[in-house]
């Protein structure tokens, strides 16, 4: 009779070694100075958060009509940020036309989830968003034309203006950005130059001069009477602005790229163009995606300095409802709403980043 | 890329080194054509508004106050000194930012590399959070939020000699007394005794192995050193006390709210980016160089000490340097909250009352031009020092 080999089953791990207690003891109090940091970091939470919660959640007034109705409760007053909730959106938008706004976003939204159908040529839907739907926003967020009513950029405002000169920025400064890297790397010694002395101007000065000179400067050289909108000149500071930025990513993935295509575009006869368009840039942009994306949320946070020269974005509009006399001592509530608003669109930028960057990782990370 | 046998053939354009030539000259023209055109415009429009070129301006007497001043300024100075005195306040708070900064940075890096998992995610949460919100949201909150919330004058808050309301941070002001110099001689003297620890300690350690530690002794020797001299001299420092009066605190040093602001502001976002790149630097490092030193016998805080901490700065140094350069640059944001800084300071109310936009716009870009160029020159240098030395 052949004896057959029985294994007993395994024991289970040792009961100090799994489950929460084991988890505890392993995380939190390994060592004695563990054991110290845990405790200190239990009595920061223990000193911030209840307060925070008490003062945000549990004696918050959601409703009411001026600061008045929040003073017995003690808490937030969040009744200031539903009351001017259209301001921060919009701005001094006229209430009647903001579906404009709306259309235009929704329109948005639509023409890049089609990118999703398969059926869709990609090629006419890049063209359709990148030349169409300028023209058609502009004309919805101006007005003037098809019966619009008139609506003057110093109206527009709030988040709306705030994505608006983001979005503008970035795009406008990625044709003007790939020219400048190429430009940068090329053998032309004045090309070149120029490239060089403008990226680096502009990288070496905060945005806040460009923005002065935005605003200030531009008038003084053009000629008498040709003179266009304060917003205008602001977009096209930003876009240089970021320009300079966005060419210095791009030089990094044309750094990227292996000599060998660059030789072997050559070897096919290509013309420099030709080698650029067909070759090089599609590798280098898809490597430089996460660094344009970083750009873009740099872009996003800087935004905020159009405040400095009088036009009133997210956080302009929050800091003149603060001085609503209604409204006193609301800051800290307008400043969350903000912070909250910039915090959710930059983390949920960054992350999509990363998120792309482990999908383009073709496995040369060394662990 | 010319052939030259079929050069006789060919049209001119197709050599493309003249193309090149071609494209260049047509450039330059360009540029020289935008440039003159925007300069003739400018001259046309400044005569326009009878406004002279050329800094003589600078020597006329200003008549704006600048509150926060390092040296002495009234009114009645000069541009030229208000100019000097906002380029101080820009290099006084990029300094202090930086060093804040690159503290907070460091100790929230390491945090969040913690084994210790609440002190780790506490460490995100930070990072995370102040690294998504503009800067100059966050100066506004902490200016007009925080610091303006402070009690009156009235109903300061004390610690100590310390004292925290509306109009600032005061504290008791050191007053030089005679015999100072000797504190200072002895400081000079500390430094050139721990300078000659270290040397001889490193040289002992070549010729025997034996390990001393230098730095310890060196600290240990400034405090003991030029504490001596300070009591020998006969503690020549007096303490001006900031003092309640019935509306106001008289005496002591104040930080005043504008300066806290700023501080606080470049100093926590720019260290929840240094925090960053400070934890990519020590990732960076293989963890096979940490397992050698292990196995080499090295104790932990020497394997970090010698082994990782070396090799991680290699990969810190530029982009650190670029976020000294950021903070800088960023400072100006100051001119929002009232922080008279240079861009405040000479775009904003000189600019106003002469109306010389290119040269105050000039002087601006020179200075962060320079400013740029003078931090990322010492981090090159730096870097170069710290790099990996190859066969």
């Amino acid at each position: 009779m052949a004896i057959i080999f029985k294994p007993s089953p395994s024991l289970p791990p040792p009961t100090n070694s799994v489950g929460a207690v084991a988890w505890v003891k392993q995380n939190l109090l390994s060592s004695p100075l563990n054991v110290f940091l845990t405790l200190f970091s239990a009595y920061i939470l223990y000193l911030l958060l209840p307060p925070v919660i008490q003062w945000g959640l549990i004696d918050a007034t959601w409703t009411g009509e001026s600061s008045q109705a929040c003073k017995a409760a003690g808490g937030a007053c969040w009744a200031f940020i539903g009351v001017y909730f259209e301001q921060f959106m919009y701005g001094l938008y006229p209430s009647e036309e903001v579906w404009r706004i709306n259309l235009a976003v929704i329109l948005l939204v639509l023409m890049v989830a089609s990118f999703a159908i398969k059926t869709v040529n990609k090629l006419y839907l890049s063209i359709a968003i990148i030349v169409v739907y300028p023209v058609v926003a502009y004309i919805l967020f101006a007005g003037g034309s098809f019966g619009l009513v008139v609506v003057e950029t110093s109206n527009w405002g709030g988040l709306f203006l705030t994505t608006l000169l983001g979005v503008v920025g970035i795009v406008a400064s990625f044709p003007l950005g790939v020219l400048l890297a190429l430009g940068r790397r090329s053998n032309m010694p004045i090309a070149k130059s120029v490239c060089v002395v403008f990226i680096e101007t502009i990288r070496a000065v905060p945005l806040i001069t460009i923005m002065f000179m935005a605003s200030v400067m531009i008038p003084l050289f053009l000629p008498e009477g040709l003179n266009f909108d304060k917003l205008m000149r602001v977009i096209i500071g930003i876009t240089l602005f970021s320009a300079a930025y966005m060419a210095e990513v791009i030089r990094g993935g044309l750094q990227a790229i292996p000599k060998g295509q660059y030789e072997a575009a050559d070897a096919m006869g290509l013309t420099y163009w030709q080698s650029m368009i067909l070759v090089i840039l599609p590798q280098a942009l898809k490597l430089v995606i996460p660094g344009i994306v970083n750009t873009f949320i740099g872009l996003f946070k800087d935004t905020t300095l159009v405040y400095i020269v009088g036009m009133f974005d997210l956080l302009g509009r929050i800091q003149a409802a603060t001085h609503d006399s209604n409204w006193l001592g609301t800051s800290v509530e307008g400043y969350a709403f903000a912070g909250f608003v910039y915090w959710a669109f930059c983390f949920g930028m960054s992350r999509y980043s990363m998120a792309v960057e482990r999908k383009l990782e073709t496995g040369h990370k060394r662990n | 890329m010319s052939d030259k046998t079929s050069t006789s053939n060919e049209s001119f354009l197709n050599d493309a080194g003249n193309r090149a030539m071609l494209f260049q000259i047509a450039l330059l023209a360009l540029v020289v054509f935008i440039g003159y055109y925007l300069f003739s415009n400018l001259q046309a429009n400044l005569a326009n508004r009878g406004i002279s070129t050329g800094f003589t301006f600078l020597n006329e007497p200003a008549g704006f106050p600048v509150l926060i001043h390092l040296i002495e300024y009234t009114e009645a100075d000069t541009y030229g000194r208000a100019f000097v005195v906002a380029l101080l306040n820009t290099f006084v708070i990029s300094f202090i930012g930086i060093v804040l900064a690159t503290l907070i940075g460091i100790v929230m890096g390491l945090a969040r590399l913690s084994r210790n998992w609440l002190v780790a995610r506490l460490a995100t949460v930070y990072i995370e959070s102040l690294r998504n919100i503009p800067l100059l949201l966050q100066m506004f909150f902490w200016y007009f939020a925080v610091l303006s919330a402070l009690p009156s004058p009235k109903n300061s808050l004390l610690f100590g000699d310390f004292m925290l309301n509306k109009r600032g941070i005061y504290s008791p002001n050191p007053i030089v007394q005679d015999g100072f110099g000797l504190v200072i001689f002895g400081f000079i003297v500390s430094i050139i005794a721990s300078i000659a620890l270290i040397v001889w300690a490193k040289k002992r350690q070549i010729r025997t192995g034996d390990w001393f530690p230098a730095y310890w002794g060196s600290l240990g020797i400034m405090i003991v050193v030029t504490l001596a001299f300070y009591f020998i001299a006969g503690s020549p420092l007096e303490f001006d006390l900031p003092q309640k009066s019935r509306f106001n605190v008289t005496g002591g040093m104040v930080l005043p709210p504008e300066f806290v602001a700023v501080l606080i502001a470049l100093a926590t976002y720019t260290g929840s980016f240094i925090a960053e790149i400070v934890r990519a630097g020590i990732l960076s490092v293989n963890w096979g160089q940490t397992e050698a030193a292990r196995s080499l016998g090295l104790a932990d805080n020497l394997t970090q000490r010698m082994i990782v901490l070396p090799q991680a700065l290699r990969v810190i140094i530029p982009p650190l340097t670029s976020q000294y350069l950021n903070l800088a640059k960023n400072s100006s944001l100051g001119a929002a909250i009232a922080y008279p800084e240079l861009v405040a300071v000479v775009m904003g109310t000189t600019l106003n009352q002469t109306g010389q936009a290119i040269e105050t716009i000039g002087l601006c870009m020179l200075v962060y031009g320079s400013l740029s160029l003078s931090i990322s020159l010492f981090m090159n240098w730096y870097n170069k020092k710290m790099s990996l030395t190859e066969r």
